[in-house]
């Protein structure tokens, strides 16, 4: 490439100054009308915030958020063995701190956003022990960022093995062992909280994941029986509501199994959403794969590579970057739909909520307590969603660069 | 193996045909290519000559007749048509570089995962290869940030990668712009000095003209006539020829 000098006599393009009071005449209030709806669309925004700000800070009744904590966290898991949660935490935030510092890239702005989730969690006014704890796992997550940092030869492996295991470790202590006092067993019936939402819409994620792209290829199949099964099974779990799915996996399953087994109700529900969202999933990989040319997998014969090589090399990658926004999308939505779990008996974080608005000690408060308490799980969920899609704004824009 | 090919026959086809649905694209092709020709298959558009070249290497399946391509028939068994792929490169019109990966990676992900080279050994080929079609400092680049004429370069580089023994062009100038043609046809020309035996579908009758051995004339699915640039420059005998050649000359 030559660089072209510029001539003195160019025309340069036209210098676009921006200046607030012509922004504001320009935009706002260009004509009577336009500044007279501005004028009354400005009173009643300002109506409405001013309302919500009084109300939050003088009406609201927070007191049944302050005092079920624990409840919104982890449900009636025991306190006594609540140091194997906060262990489970402080792992899987040391993980993030390790992989920010050895990768770069999406997992660091990850582990920096973790970091100062925790410090700001550590500045709130809670017990001493939490603020202590919260304030350790947060100098725990930059310890292993500035390892991963330091020592990236040594660490790598270390922290691809310790990923690996994580969801191992993290369900068995958690669930603990009949056998064992170190651990003693904890019924899933008492998980719950945000620490049980958080549990079946990862769980649901990682497993419904592979299981959806399976889906995906198994309906673009030749074999007209792998192909027919994947159709019918799609197109079977998209007719139906996932409450249906849910109330099924309770209710009916214990119908059809003979009396003496008895699966675990955490178990059937995380069946039930994960075959619930594979079928999705299935339809946005499907896309993917559709956009892919054929002439790629053409080339991909041409140079010898075999049916399996040329799917999982040159069109998988392809077919689930361009659905990654549709991908996302629909594990945000799976997020949110952990919550109707709590219709059928389990009390993830909405079933908490459910329970803590009809406490009788909040009875003689006028109006309920349902108000404050939907906006603090709303707001949870809210943190959750808008960083899933903060992460895959990202993913999204390091994965461009092929196609720019 | 029915019948046992002369050994200096590359590519034999005998009597091949193939359907589109009613549309007869090849009707009863018979053409060998020796070791180390340049053959240019030419013709008007929808001749079916891209249809010819892709079943060499099938990209398309032929449903009567018989190629055997180095000595290896082409029939169902996925490991004869395997076999027939790695001996075979191709270039495309639409070049179908792999988007997501490097220059680098796409001349190196045939040669690792198909011949078994290490990263090491494969990219030690392809920064060779690189260098001889002329685009070396590019190979950390991804294809969509490469001119056309670069692309299709690569696209040869990675066919090269894997040692083939034909290539196969199947317009590899069509796409591109004109001040880009030449640049794709320097390194064509220098392949064609190899030992690689190349079959080219084009309409670059200078080239074939300079590096042909061997011109086949497609029409309707036919192979009308064949012969030297020569004779098919100077003394065409068909009448089809004639007036294909005055329209594109």
């Amino acid at each position: 490439m030559s660089t072209t000098e510029v001539s003195p006599t160019a025309l340069k393009p036209p210098q676009s100054s921006v200046n607030v009071v012509t922004l504001l005449r320009q935009n706002l209030f260009n004509g009577w009308i336009n500044s007279l709806i501005t004028v009354v669309l400005g009173w009643l925004v300002i109506t409405v915030l001013y309302q919500v700000v009084n109300w939050v800070f003088t009406d609201a009744t927070w007191a049944p958020i302050v005092t079920n904590l624990r409840l919104f966290w982890v449900g009636r898991y025991p306190e006594t063995v609540l140091w194997r949660v906060q262990a489970c935490l402080a792992l899987v935030l040391l993980l993030f701190g390790l992989s920010g510092g050895l990768w770069g890239g999406v997992v660091r702005a990850v582990a920096s956003g973790l970091a100062a989730l925790m410090v700001l969690l550590a500045l709130l006014p809670f017990g001493g022990g939490m603020r202590l704890y919260l304030a350790g796992t947060a100098l725990l997550l930059g310890a292993g960022f500035v390892g991963g940092l330091r020592f990236p030869r040594l660490l790598r492996w270390p922290t691809i093995m310790l990923w690996l295991l994580s969801p191992l470790i993290v369900i068995l202590l958690i669930r603990g062992f009949v056998t064992w006092s170190v651990i003693p067993f904890v019924d899933t019936g008492l998980w719950g909280g945000l620490l049980l939402t958080i549990f079946l819409a990862v769980v649901g994620i990682v497993a419904s994941f592979p299981l959806g792209v399976l889906l995906a290829l198994g309906r673009r199949s030749k074999l007209p029986v792998v192909k027919g099964f994947c159709v019918a099974y799609i197109e079977l779990i998209r007719g139906v509501p996932l409450i249906t799915v849910l109330f099924m996996a309770m209710l009916m399953l214990p119908l059809f199994l003979p009396p003496h087994v008895r699966v675990d109700n955490l178990v059937r529900v995380l069946v039930a959403i994960t075959l619930f969202s594979a079928a999705y999933l299935a339809e946005n990989v499907r896309g993917g794969l559709q956009s892919v040319p054929n002439g790629q997998v053409e080339a991909a014969r041409a140079l010898g590579l075999n049916v399996f090589q040329s799917t999982v090399l040159i069109v998988l990658p392809q077919a689930l970057r361009a659905v990654i926004p549709a991908i996302v999308g629909q594990f945000i939505s799976l997020f949110k739909d952990t919550s109707l779990v709590s219709l059928v008996g389990l009390t993830e974080l909405f079933g908490i909520a459910r329970g803590v608005i009809e406490q009788p000690e909040w009875i003689t408060v006028t109006g309920g307590v349902q108000r404050e308490v939907l906006i603090f799980v709303g707001l949870i969920y809210w943190i959750f969603c808008f960083s899933m899609a903060q992460i895959s704004r990202r993913i999204e824009t390091r994965l461009g660069v092929g196609t720019r | 193996m029915t019948a046992k090919p002369a050994n200096d026959d590359i590519i034999i086809c005998r009597d091949v045909h193939k359907w589109y649905g009613d549309f007869h694209v090849l009707n009863g092709i018979n053409a060998t290519v020796r070791r180390g020709e340049v053959v240019v298959v030419f013709g008007p558009s929808g001749s079916g000559k891209s249809t010819f070249i892709r079943t060499i290497n099938r990209l398309e399946e032929h449903q009567r007749g018989q190629i055997i391509v180095d000595g290896i028939e082409m029939s169902n068994d996925l490991r004869n048509i395997e076999a027939i792929r790695r001996e075979t490169g191709m270039v495309f019109q639409q070049f179908n570089l792999f988007p997501h990966l490097t220059v680098l990676q796409n001349i190196t992900l045939a040669p690792m995962w198909v011949r078994k080279r290490t990263r090491k050994e494969a990219e030690q080929t392809a920064h060779q290869l690189l260098e001889r079609v002329g685009i070396r400092e590019q190979a950390l680049k991804y294809p969509g940030q490469l001119s056309g004429g670069q692309q299709q370069r690569v696209a040869i580089a990675r066919a090269l990668a894997m040692q083939p023994r034909i290539m196969l062009f199947d317009e590899p100038t069509s796409a591109l712009d004109p001040e880009m043609i030449k640049e794709v046809l320097e390194v064509m020309k220098d392949l064609a000095r190899s030992d690689i035996t190349l079959v080219v579908v084009t309409h670059e009758m200078a080239f074939a003209r300079e590096v042909a051995d061997r011109m086949l004339f497609f029409d309707k699915g036919e192979i009308v006539e064949q012969g030297t640039p020569e004779q098919i420059f100077n003394n065409p005998q068909h009448d089809r020829t004639k007036l294909f050649l005055s329209q594109i000359l």
